[in-house]
């Protein structure tokens, strides 16, 4: 009976040491999408770098940048001395991956996400990564009962605007979003229609092709237009000039991370796409 | 290394002694010696010495001998590959822009990779575990033997290997591996689009000790092979009848070098991707140190290609922690201006 403190001491010593372990304290993010439930579960101040693709909320611009999330240098990364990484799905290349586990780093790769359960599916692994597992619990239920107010906003609308979106132009050929791609399922959430059809992945759309797809409506991402220099250069193309969205003018630009992140900010994202593609 | 061969006066005054070759071999082994030591992450001496006896801690030891120890050799089998493919090229098309690159060998090298990248899904799934990551490697070196293969037989096939059908028939397989890369691009999925981009860059930082040895195991075979041909480089430098007719086979010796260039280049693009540059500056560079005598010039390109890449590696590493550039971008900007400013002082002695 005598030892019971001692024993009741280590015991605690031992879960103070868990607890420790299972709450890392310098995280290095790559994935806007990660990054952003970090914030939104309020371990922001634990992240010391991000990668190029993090670009919200605005603060963790300020951080150490590691560069982009499929080219990550293993010992650039090791000199922030940080105890986890924690990335998207697709974060590589696989032997930088493999040579920081190697020396020791925890790492975590999340799982794919781009649907409402996949939103909710990562917020509970950012959550168990950083021994956050309530308060994931707490911001999944938000995301929750936010999405599906959305969605079925979205699709209360009693039209169904056929969209295509325009990921960027590679020698004068759209490269465009078919099934299977975030862009695609966003614009689903948002209770419209792909009008590029028969496709999967992101392929270059030929001028006929966009012709007879006949969208109502061009989405792009705001970086892209940026880059080309405005949205006239698209609706002027003898393509889309031909077609409903280029004929009206109806265009949506949004900045990528948050149209097609499927992050906290989704709900928000298939509102704003809904509402937007209407031409509000 | 000084021969009885009938050297140019001033190369040969240049070798005499041969100290361009210490050197060259000390100016190796400081920038090998920096790839080690220095990185973003800063490891003193002691901890140098503890991962030598082999008591380091776990971090400093991964970071020396899964990092940066397989980026050195990689480096090495790189620069001495492409050097030696270049300047044996270079040689046998007496073209002073001979490069790898031109009878297909990389692009060929390409189209196995990128195949492996795209279709790789299909038939990864019936590979063993632990065979799946060299798949690309074994992907590359295949596309680059087999262009070889067929490049040669082709222009065999027309009574002697002409330098004109060899170079025709790389421009040709060029175009065909440029359509096939195409293909392949049009029907992959974004994530393999992505890793075809960053493989594309080309990067030693492969960290695979599997890979690195299998790639430095080939390179160096070839680099021994090609480092022997230094008298049958000579010999063509007089044309093809004159070599013949002072006793060499001069197919048997095209063969040879062509074989032995493209298990060279093959290992080197499988592992690292298309690093171009090093093939045509590195010959270049020799020969305005040590002459045209290929004796002397293979060894040194060797050398000078060894020390570029490596120097090239170690600017992108150190240049903007914790990211790093593709290798590409480096070996362009150092070995771009140095060759210019070499160039430039020749010309002003006049004797380019």
């Amino acid at each position: 009976m005598r030892r019971l403190p001692s024993l009741l001491l280590a015991a605690a010593l031992l879960l103070v040491q868990a607890a420790h372990a299972d709450s890392p304290q310098r995280i290095v993010s790559a994935g806007g999408d990660i990054t952003e439930i970090i914030y939104a579960l309020g371990a922001g101040d634990r992240v010391i770098a991000v990668d190029s693709t993090s670009n919200h909320p605005a603060e963790a611009a300020s951080k150490e940048q590691i560069g982009y999330i499929r080219r990550l240098a293993a010992e650039g990364i090791l000199s922030l001395q940080p105890d986890l990484l924690i990335a998207a799905h697709d974060a590589g290349p696989p032997a930088a991956v493999e040579q920081l586990r190697a020396a020791g780093l925890r790492v975590e790769l999340a799982p794919k996400g781009d649907t409402p359960d996949g939103v909710l599916g990562k917020v509970r692994f950012v959550g168990k990564a950083l021994g956050m597992d309530a308060e994931a619990e707490a911001l999944a239920g938000r995301i929750e009962t936010d999405l599906s107010k959305a969605i079925e906003t979205a699709k209360s609308y009693t039209d169904s605007p056929r969209v295509i979106f325009v990921l960027s132009e590679r020698d004068g050929a759209p490269l465009v979003a078919g099934a299977e791609t975030s862009a695609d399922a966003i614009i689903a959430l948002a209770g419209a229609a792909n009008a590029a059809e028969g496709f999967s992945g992101y392929k270059p759309m030929s001028q006929e092709a966009i012709i007879e797809a006949a969208p109502d409506v061009l989405l792009m991402m705001s970086q892209t237009v940026e880059r080309l220099g405005g949205i006239d250069a698209m609706l002027a193309r003898p393509d889309f000039s031909l077609t409903p969205a280029g004929k009206e003018r109806r265009y949506v630009a949004m900045e990528g991370m948050f149209l097609l992140g499927f992050g906290p900010r989704a709900p928000e994202a298939v509102r704003s796409l809904a509402t937007a593609l209407r031409g509000g | 290394m000084s021969g009885t061969t009938v050297l140019p006066r001033q190369a040969a005054a240049r070798l005499a002694g041969t100290p361009v070759f210490a050197l060259l071999g000390a100016a190796l082994l400081i920038v090998a010696f920096a790839e080690l030591v220095l990185g973003p992450v800063k490891l003193g001496p002691g901890d140098l010495l503890a991962v030598l006896l082999g008591e380091g801690e776990r971090g400093p030891s991964a970071i020396l001998l899964q990092i940066r120890l397989p980026r050195a050799v990689l480096g090495l089998a790189v620069g001495f590959g492409l050097a030696l493919s270049g300047c044996a090229m270079q040689g046998v098309l007496r073209n002073p822009l001979a490069d790898p690159g031109l009878i297909g060998v990389t692009a060929g090298a390409a189209v196995g990779a990128v195949s492996v990248i795209v279709l790789g899904n299909y038939f990864m799934g019936d590979l063993p575990a632990p065979v799946r990551p060299y798949a690309l490697p074994l992907g590359a070196f295949i596309g680059g033997m087999l262009v070889t293969g067929f490049v040669f037989s082709l222009s065999r096939r027309s009574g002697g290997t002409n330098v004109a059908m060899l170079i025709l028939a790389g421009v040709a397989v060029n175009a065909i591996a440029g359509a096939l890369i195409g293909a392949m691009v049009y029907i992959s999925d974004d994530q393999q689009l992505r890793d075809l981009t960053f493989w594309s860059m080309g990067s030693i930082a492969s960290g695979n000790w599997m890979q690195v040895s299998v790639t430095t195991a080939l390179a160096m075979a070839a680099t021994l092979g090609l480092l022997t041909m230094g008298r049958s480089l000579d010999l063509f430098q007089l044309g093809e009848r004159a070599a013949f007719h002072a006793g060499i086979d001069i197919e048997r010796e095209k063969w040879r070098i062509a074989l032995m260039t493209a298990i060279a280049v093959g290992a080197v693009t499988a592992a690292a991707g298309p690093i171009g540059f090093i093939g045509l500056v590195a010959p270049h560079m020799a020969r305005l140190i040590v002459g045209p005598a290929h004796r002397n010039v293979l060894p040194a390109a060797a050398l000078i290609g060894g020390a570029l890449i490596l120097g090239a590696d170690l600017a992108v590493r150190l240049a903007v922690p914790p990211t790093e550039p593709p290798i590409g971008l480096a070996t362009s900007m150092i070995g771009g201006p140095f060759f210019l400013w070499l160039l430039m002082r020749r010309l002003k002695r006049g004797s380019l």
